[in-house]
């Protein structure tokens, strides 16, 4: 197990290169660039060239890749062009409430998917399966802006349980020391922060984790359905086993395993950021961060933000390998 | 057992089939693919699904009438009095479950026994079934185990709470003839010495006759022939049952004598409403074989047909 996690680690190191000089590429092929977003369009070509450098765009593309990726090497991804800030803190400032908006999303959705998807699969051909299966139709179609501005209408607006957006109320005395607001209001033990942080979590998780959520009944339904034809859960039933073992030992363990990749793919998608909830709930996160750098054509951004989701997105791939091969021994032999 | 599925007419799978087991005897139900022998099993046992199939009738045991019980109790009694070995042990245990998980859980459900009692009971089981290194094995995977194992461990969980009656449904059909053997001798020491009744599913006439004390033939849902085994194999009446013999490759017969098939196949027949299911392909068929279908008749040696074969031919098939 060691040496596979180690072989795929070691994996990252080609795929990182490649993908480096491809969104370098990528990134300067965009229409204009950091300087004529900066000066505007009455902008004149001695300016832009003043620009270009001061940010070293003047130089050969080879040139600038070499010097960035010495950088990063060091650590360094550069500052960004739209805020002066380094990227390195704009990265730690945004990431962590993308992760947080990702989990509560998945913790959604895994949380409502799995139950509802075996209880269809058990209930085959009832209203109930009928019910879930259109349902989780209607989760996919659904646009997700749409989704987030109804839900914000409803709990927020006229309920008004929950509130409207953000992460945290700015009246709020609140302290960040790691930048996950929910760890936050526990290290710094602050319940009103924490109960804060997680209510801003509600509408946006559900909003992002409708879709996973669809996903995930529906693979949860099918697989279930398999494995309730299986010999081994009859030879279950023979033994006269509990309704409880059953279910868990025999079917939903194996029932999970497709359902357990689902949930890999979908977290690292979730991870790259969700644009269009964290705008309609302006959260604060690293999609819309990104959207507004590809704008502001951000090169330093962009290449920082995209190298760290590559590198996560592997690392959530390799991490439900793993869990696949906790799960099924016939994956560990192999 | 009536099948239903809406939009269909109901199909009678399997129609009027009643036997008896007493404890340390072995009932054969022999019979062609698709004869309704595992249904039979299965709804012995309280296995087969609520919705789309209905089963009338009546199964006893001991007493208690099963198909009346209410789930948590039959549940109570499956695994614990009853027990059954499945055709495909490739199949039949979960691939990501330890095989010691497997035996025990029947151990620590039925028995009570903590959780290192089962283990020690269930490494017991395991090498009372001629499993080599059995803490090794228990701590092991399906998918480690060999196909013959595999049949070992699930009889070892099938007889691990020493159940009154055990059916074996095909339980060497998926096995090496050698293995097979093995299996056969195994359950055959296992019955004698516990007095376990056997209900034993099978088309092979050779497991048989090396097995059963009483031998019941079926076609299509119905039982055309039962007898005693000695007199089934020495008179067999039933045209199916001969038909069934004269299939079997006999050490009797000269090399290279020709197996008689029973030509068609159970698909062509019709339903025994219209007259005798396997009257199609019988060799024997006259007049009245339809529209009325025969009725089983006879105590020792009973007989569900019209025109049985008159001669007996000296049948012999090599015991397994």
């Amino acid at each position: 197990m060691l040496g596979f996690v180690v072989r795929r680690l070691a994996l990252l190191v080609p795929i990182l290169l490649g993908l480096s000089v491809l969104l370098f590429l990528w990134v300067r092929a965009l229409p204009g660039g950091p300087a004529e977003a900066l000066l505007g369009e009455r902008a004149t070509p001695e300016a832009v060239e003043r620009v270009k450098k001061l940010y070293g765009l003047d130089r050969p593309w080879y040139e600038q890749y070499l010097t960035w990726v010495g950088n990063v090497f060091r650590g360094d991804l550069g500052v960004s062009s739209r805020t002066q800030h380094p990227v390195v803190e704009e990265l730690l400032r945004t990431f962590p409430a993308t992760v947080e908006l990702a989990l509560t999303a998945m913790i959604f959705a895994v949380g409502v998917g799995v139950p509802v998807g075996y209880l269809a699969a058990r209930r085959h051909g009832t209203w109930l399966d009928h019910l879930s299966v259109a349902g989780s139709l209607f989760g996919i179609t659904i646009p997700v802006f749409f989704l987030g501005y109804m839900l914000k209408f409803a709990f927020a607006e006229k309920l008004g349980i929950l509130p409207t957006d953000g992460r945290q109320d700015p009246l709020l005395d609140a302290e960040h020391p790691t930048g996950f607001y929910v760890l936050d209001g526990l290290v710094t033990g602050n319940p009103e922060a924490l109960g804060d942080a997680l209510a801003h979590l509600v509408l946006p998780g559900v909003a992002l984790g409708t879709i996973p959520l669809a996903i995930v009944v529906r693979i949860t339904r099918a697989s279930v359905l398999d494995v309730l034809h299986e010999d081994y859960v009859r030879t279950a039933e023979a033994k006269g086993l509990a309704p409880a073992t059953i279910r868990g030992r025999h079917v939903l363990r194996n029932a999970l395993l497709p359902v357990v990749t689902i949930i890999g793919l979908q977290v690292g998608l979730l991870l790259g950021g969700a644009v269009l909830t964290e705008t309609v709930f302006a959260f604060p996160g690293f999609g819309k961060f990104m959207a507004d750098s590809i704008v502001a054509r951000d090169y330093a951004v962009l290449q920082g933000f995209i190298l760290f989701t590559a590198v996560i997105f592997v690392l959530v791939n390799l991490l439900v390998d793993v869990a696949y091969g906790l799960i099924d021994p016939r994956v560990r032999a192999a | 057992m009536v099948f239903r599925q809406r939009g269909r007419a109901d199909v009678r799978a399997v129609d009027g089939v009643s036997f008896s087991v007493s404890p340390g005897e072995t009932v054969g139900l022999v019979g062609e693919s698709g004869c309704g022998k595992s249904v039979t099993s299965l709804a012995i046992m309280g296995l087969l699904p609520k919705r789309g199939v209905r089963v009338e009738g009546s199964v006893a045991f001991d007493g208690t009438e099963l198909l009346a019980l209410p789930p948590d109790k039959l549940r109570a009694l499956r695994g614990r009095e009853l027990a059954v070995v499945f055709q495909d042990p490739m199949t039949s245990l979960n691939p990501v479950v330890p095989i010691g998980t497997q035996v025990t859980e029947v151990l620590t459900r039925h028995r009570g026994l903590s959780n290192g009692e089962a283990r020690r009971e269930a490494a017991d089981l395991l090498r009372r079934v001629g499993i080599p290194d059995p803490s090794r094995r228990l701590r092991e995977y399906p998918h480690q185990l060999s196909g013959g194992m595999r049949q070992r461990a699930l009889i070892a969980t099938a007889l691990a709470c020493r159940p009154r009656l055990l059916i074996a449904d095909e339980p060497t059909t998926a096995l090496d003839v050698t293995i097979q053997a093995q299996i056969l001798e195994l359950l055959r020491t296992l019955v004698a010495e516990s007095g376990t009744a056997l209900i034993l599913i099978t088309h092979d006439l050779g497991v048989v006759a090396g097995m059963c004390d009483t031998v019941h033939v079926m076609y299509s849902g119905r039982i055309v022939e039962r007898a005693p085994r000695h007199d089934l194999f020495r008179d067999p009446r039933h045209p199916y049952t001969g038909g069934l013999l004269a299939s079997v490759p006999r050490l009797d017969q000269p090399r290279g004598a020709r197996l008689e098939p029973i030509k068609g196949s159970p698909r062509d027949t019709i339903p025994w409403a219209t007259g005798c299911a396997f009257a199609p392909r019988c060799p024997n068929r006259i007049e009245a074989c339809t529209p009325e279908a025969p009725e089983l008749v006879g105590e020792r040696h009973a007989l569900r047909c019209v025109n049985p074969l008159r001669s007996a031919p000296e049948a012999k098939v090599v015991p397994r």
